[in-house]
């Protein structure tokens, strides 16, 4: 069977206020999945359940078809939203330090943070205390301190805010080979451009609810309605006038429209050669800030 | 990770990182150097015998009675040097006792015949004596604990407040956490009182007075044990204050409750050092039994069974605490917003 990871019909309320209502997806083995939502939409508190750091209070989440045991989960990978490491702690102790507590050997926890801390380019930066480390090499410590252990499964929260654009690359690069190397990979951004980039399945959280989950193609197909742009020589304007077309933008030349579903696309096309030269025509993706907010909504 | 291997790690990560800390460094040896010199100084300044300065046909009872006797001519020469400081005190005709500022006891007591005294009580110790034992204790026990119960409190605090408690949780069981900080604080606070411990020992040994040092030795000697779970007791108070907040600044509010603990205990003992009724209940009571007792036993109040019945007490106080102290630290550990109450840290496990 694939490797998933598995929430199935999680809840968690805070006093009176439930904060999750039956959150059920998955996170499939060698996927980037892209977990998004607003502010206080429930990411952290699931992101909390999967680890066991909170409990649920009805549903369970499952790897490999076993429920989660403190067994499983020290071999997962976790980055915290608020997160920080011992501030007067060295760098290269503190990844050690929680490399042991993941069950590595002193000599195996070493190594791995010998590797590690070269790959998130802080190999010079391993004796000086966290605190002293500008606030992005903080946060590839931290990326380190997640990976030391090799874990089976990455849980990051928000793990590209406050890094500079060469961190958020050195990040994605060493995310990706952990996705290749057949670990699910969950993380969660409000930063959509990043996640629209990297991921390969999409979990959209409203309100404590999943309003959407699939890959990321599946969803575009899913929230399209057919769109397409067409820019003609002169005025689109005619456009308005046709069949099952409905005017999404118009500025001279250049239209943006939806077509009503079942349409076809191509009377469109021949209606506006018949009217002069057509410079271009094609289908629009919706980005993916579109498609959130459309299911948020 | 088994909790046993778990809390072996973040013990050591705890000795390591405070072994490394200067303020702890510094403050460990100003505390050693106290040690040191209430105990090696006073032998060291009361120096020998007196010197006396007489002519011989005077000298015979001195040098019976052990003074140092300088010989001089006349009783001119005598006065000189006195005068010179040649000499802390002379003798000359009459006989007269010529000293600068003080009658010296030892030269007086030389000279003329004591009247037989009988002490009805000669094992009770000198109450100067007994005060000075009784404030040790209870300064060693107050600093210790407070010193490394703030440390523990402290090392909570640092992870909650920069989260890296999600990661340590996730990771290993929560009580594997707060075992490895107890465990830590107690090696290092009985490392500490260990060495105070011996540098009183040697102290005293060096000072000669081999009385007190077999009136002081078993007082110091049961001292370790009921230190061990004294400060178990406190620790634990700590621990619980510290989970409950979630910044360093926010300890004030919540930690008064465990500074009365240790202070008050504190006050009463050195109040009640000589309230025999008064001890025996403070030997009792586990906050202040780990300095009562000691020093009951030292004043030679205290029967072997008591020691062993408060020393009981006491293991059950430590582990209710302990226990409770756990209890409040799960229940508040991962709540990271604002100051938790005390009643909803006991009701929230997990």
């Amino acid at each position: 069977m694939t490797s998933v990871l598995r929430l199935d019909g999680v809840d968690r309320s805070f006093g009176d206020r439930q904060v999750l209502k039956n959150v059920s997806f998955d996170v499939a083995a060698g996927r980037m999945t892209g977990f998004v939502g607003g502010n206080g939409a429930g990411k952290t508190t699931t992101m909390r359940i999967i680890l066991g750091v909170l409990a649920a209070d009805a549903g369970q989440v499952t790897w490999r078809g076993a429920p989660l045991s403190r067994e499983v989960r020290g071999r997962f990978g976790y980055m915290p939203e608020e997160r920080g490491l011992y501030p007067k702690m060295s760098v290269r102790e503190q990844v050690v330090y929680l490399g042991r507590l993941h069950g590595l050997t002193a000599e195996g926890a070493r190594r791995a943070t010998e590797t590690l801390l070269e790959r998130v380019g802080l190999g010079e930066r391993g004796d000086d205390l966290l605190e002293t480390l500008s606030l992005g090499n903080q946060q590839r410590a931290q990326i380190a301190a997640a990976l030391v252990h090799e874990p089976e499964v990455l849980v990051l929260d928000e793990p590209f805010s406050g890094l500079d654009p060469l961190a958020v690359d050195t990040v994605v690069a060493v995310l990706r080979e952990r996705a290749a190397a057949g670990a699910p990979v969950l993380f969660s951004s409000h930063q959509l451009d990043v996640v629209e980039r990297l991921c390969d399945d999409l979990v959209i959280i409203a309100d404590g609810a999943i309003r959407a989950a699939g890959s990321r193609e599946e969803l575009r197909a899913t929230y399209t309605t057919p769109r397409y742009e067409l820019v003609v020589e002169t005025d689109a304007g005619w456009l308005r006038d046709q069949p099952a077309v409905s005017l999404v933008d118009l500025d001279g030349a250049r239209a943006v429209f939806d077509l009503a579903p079942g349409a076809d696309e191509q009377p469109v096309l021949r209606a506006a050669l018949d009217r002069g030269p057509v410079r271009a025509f094609r289908p629009v993706s919706p980005s993916l800030a579109e498609i959130f907010r459309e299911v948020s909504q | 990770m088994n909790a046993f291997e778990a809390t072996r790690l973040v013990a050591a990560r705890e000795i390591r990182v405070k072994l490394r800390d200067r303020t702890f460094l510094i403050s460990t040896l100003i505390f050693f150097l106290i040690a040191a010199a209430a105990t090696f100084l006073p032998p060291l300044l009361a120096g020998g015998p007196p010197n006396v300065a007489a002519t011989e046909a005077v000298a015979g009872p001195l040098r019976g009675a052990g003074l140092q006797v300088r010989t001089v001519p006349d009783d001119a020469a005598a006065e000189q040097a006195v005068r010179d400081g040649e000499v802390d005190a002379a003798v000359v005709a009459g006989p007269t006792v010529l000293a600068m500022t003080e009658a010296p006891r030892e030269v007086i007591s030389a000279l003329s015949s004591a009247p037989l005294v009988q002490l009805l009580d000669p094992d009770a110790t000198d109450s100067t004596l007994a005060f000075i034992v009784a404030f040790a204790f209870a300064f060693v026990f107050f600093l210790t604990s407070q010193t490394f119960g703030v440390q523990i409190a402290q090392s909570i605090i640092e992870e909650k407040q920069t989260r890296i408690v999600e990661i340590l949780v996730a990771a290993v069981p929560v009580r594997a956490l707060l075992a490895g900080k107890m465990i830590a604080g107690t090696l290092l606070a009985l490392g500490q009182i260990g060495l105070v411990a011996l540098v009183a020992v040697a102290g005293v040994a060096f000072g000669g007075d081999n009385g007190l040092l077999s009136l002081l030795a078993p007082a110091i000697g049961w001292f370790i044990p009921f230190f061990l779970l004294g400060f178990v007791l406190i620790a634990a108070m700590w621990a619980a204050a510290g989970a409950l907040v979630n910044r360093l600044e926010d300890i004030g509010g919540v930690s008064m409750p465990v500074q009365l603990a240790v202070m008050l205990p504190f006050f009463a003992v050195i109040f009640l050092n000589d309230n025999v009724v008064g001890m025996r209940v403070l030997s009792y009571l586990p906050f202040s039994s780990p300095t009562a007792m000691p020093i009951r036993l030292f004043t030679g109040d205290a029967a072997a069974w008591e020691l062993f019945a408060s020393l009981a007490l006491l293991l059950v106080a430590a582990v209710g605490f302990l226990l409770a102290g756990a209890r409040v630290y799960e229940g508040s550990l991962l709540r990271t917003n604002g100051r938790t109450s005390l009643r909803t840290a006991w009701r929230e496990r997990g």
